[in-house]
């Protein structure tokens, strides 16, 4: 029994320092970005340090200094993923909830539908998405970076099977009865009830939109309304070339809001990954 | 009354059709229309940026002859593939050991939610930032990368024009090979995480008894793993290999970033979505034949899925017979 549970306090300590050694492969990458990014050029060709320097704002400066507009690319990010989660989410759950309530014609039609949309690649439609867009004149516009993601299938998805998991039919009579409109009742009755599926699925539309580089790289064309990815992007160009603290920092400005909101809100957020695959 | 209460029912269903409306109006208009649109181009020779409403001929399946003939496309269908393999093999194996690690309830590990939230953590950063930080972390000549390799003591050996032999440090995005690995390492580096907390629920959702009656019947951790985990686990497993194909195979912001943003060194990191793009908006603007390469695309996509679920359903009859193998076992 002894040499039982040797062995299981070696494999033990085999898994931990396996631990160990992923969870720093995880986290330097990014530790030595935001070290190098408060460090001269000068430290930052001496060698690797895990000691910051101290020199955030003069990288700061220099980062900003040849038109690069951080902060409006900050701003213009937040702006599209704040709108993309509220018309995203809020649209998604009033489809999910006319799919599940009521008993209309082609109702399975569009159940198929959302179910077929969510194995086709969003790549098969781009270049017609482009030139529908186009020929809508909205090249270089939010509006279709924003508007289309209201149809969100896999949200949609997520959301039924949170609603026929929760909601009882007495709760809606009641409020017929009681006398509220069918929008009041979605509005102030089923949205507060379904939160926590709301919640989720606002983090991951955030997130994804947020991180999104393709769709508004191809779209957007003035500076001026640049998001934060595509700024990024253009810290591979010659006026940076040797400018590494800058770059890193660049890069740090894009990625710490998320480390940030994922640090606070972690435990949520993996719980959520796996709340409407899995029946527990 | 009846009649009524059913004529009341229709009309309260009616309000359906105002609910899913947005949906299927942006759903028509952003999704069905131009996917139909790209479906036409592709059938055209339609050049710039008029689309179908400037001047083009039909042209029959000319974009598609060109298409299977395009070495430069099967080029890129190789890459993509080669790069998702080499993330996806070692992405569901460190998983998979990860993840019957972490909930074998005999290790009783600790630090196992700081743990998973750690690791899952690349999986949310913005991809172009973490190509771009990848791109300088791999640096020639002075990327950290470089420097710690240099620390202890590997060089490159460079052959000179006249002929001496010089150490110096690692350009890794001039070979094939290394970018092609880096490629692969961030995507295993971004989604192993994700894939460990994906198996971890598919075993919590395994019936617990089972492992309990496995216990009772004297059988060992390996095999409980081997006659229980994994055979439950198969359909969270092809699950992740279905998702991870559809999305590896349009596998574009990491390609597209690291190096050249067309694939290089030698278009060889550059993939299909890479490509498409290199058509239609860098300089010919082919946007018929990048139609051609979406729809090309999407037949791969499907027929791999398809392979998949035949590929699995065959071993079927292989889990029965582990299953008989295993009340044999137990019987003994």
């Amino acid at each position: 029994m002894k040499s039982y549970s040797t062995a299981l306090n070696i494999k033990r300590l085999f898994i931990y320092i396996l631990m160990i050694f992923l969870g720093l492969l995880a986290v330097l990458p990014i530790y030595l970005m935001l070290v190098n990014a408060t460090r001269t050029n000068a430290q930052i060709n001496e060698g690797i340090s895990l000691m910051p320097g101290g020199n955030a704002m003069f990288n700061w400066k220099t980062l900003t200094n040849r038109q690069f507009q951080i902060q409006q690319g900050f701003f213009n990010s937040l702006f599209i993923s704040l709108s993309t989660t509220i018309l995203s989410v809020y649209f998604s759950a009033m489809t999910a909830y006319g799919l599940h309530v009521y008993k209309f014609k082609g109702r399975n039609f569009l159940w198929g539908l959302i179910l077929l949309v969510m194995m086709i690649p969003p790549a098969l439609g781009f270049i017609g998405f482009y030139q529908f867009v186009a020929q809508l004149r909205l090249l270089d516009s939010y509006i279709p970076i924003i508007i289309p993601s209201i149809a969100a299938a896999a949200t949609v998805l997520f959301l039924r099977q949170y609603l026929s998991a929760i909601l009882s039919f007495d709760l809606l009579d009641a409020a017929r009865i009681d006398g509220a409109g069918e929008f009041r009742t979605f509005n102030t009755i089923i949205l507060p009830i379904i939160t926590p599926a709301i919640a989720t699925q606002c983090i991951f539309t955030f997130v994804g939109s947020w991180n999104n580089f393709f769709t508004p790289f191809v779209l957007i064309s003035s500076t001026k309304k640049y998001t934060l990815p595509m700024l990024v992007q253009m810290l591979r160009g010659d006026i940076y070339r040797t400018e590494y603290g800058a770059i890193y920092l660049g890069i740090a400005v894009s990625i710490v809001p998320i480390i940030i909101f994922y640090s606070v809100m972690s435990r949520y957020i993996i719980s959520g990954l796996t709340m409407g695959s899995v029946k527990e | 009354m009846k009649q009524k209460t059913i004529g009341n029912e229709t009309r309260v269903n009616r309000w359906g059709y105002f609910f899913v409306l947005p949906f299927v109006i942006v759903y028509f208009a952003f999704q069905f229309y131009p996917t139909i649109y790209t479906l036409a181009l592709a059938f055209t020779n339609s050049k710039g940026f008029t689309g179908l409403s400037g001047n083009y001929k039909f042209v029959g399946g000319v974009n598609f002859l060109r298409l299977v003939t395009d070495k430069y496309f099967w080029g890129a269908v190789e890459n993509t593939f080669i790069m998702w393999g080499w993330n996806f093999i070692p992405q569901l194996g460190v998983a998979l050991i990860l993840s019957i690690w972490l909930s074998d309830s005999r290790l009783k590990l600790k630090g196992r939610g700081f743990f998973r939230a750690v690791i899952y953590m690349p999986n949310l950063l913005t991809t172009a930032s973490v190509a771009l930080l990848f791109r300088s972390l791999f640096g020639y000549p002075l990327g950290p990368v470089n420097q710690f390799l240099q620390s202890l003591g590997f060089f490159a050996e460079v052959t000179r024009e006249d002929g001496s032999v010089v150490q110096e440090a690692f350009n890794f995005f001039r070979y094939v090979s290394a970018s092609r690995g880096i490629v692969a390492f961030i995507q295993w580096w971004m989604w192993y995480g994700h894939t460990v907390i994906m198996l971890m629920a598919g075993i919590t959702s395994i019936n617990e008894s089972l492992f309990e009656s496995a216990l009772v019947d004297g059988a060992n951790s390996r095999q409980t793993t081997w006659y229980i985990t994994l055979p439950l686990l198969r359909p969270m497993m092809l699950f992740i290999l279905v998702t991870s194909m559809i999305g590896g195979m349009q596998m574009l912001d990491i390609p597209f970033l690291l190096t050249d943003m067309r694939g290089g060194p030698d278009f060889r990191i550059r993939t299909t979505i890479v490509y498409m793009y290199n058509m239609a908006f860098q300089g010919v603007n082919d946007y018929a034949y990048a139609a051609a390469i979406c729809i090309g695309v999407f037949v791969i996509i499907f027929a791999l899925a398809l392979i998949i679920f035949f590929g699995m359903q065959d071993r079927s009859e292989l889990k029965r017979a582990r299953a008989a193998k295993l009340a044999g076992r137990i019987a003994k």
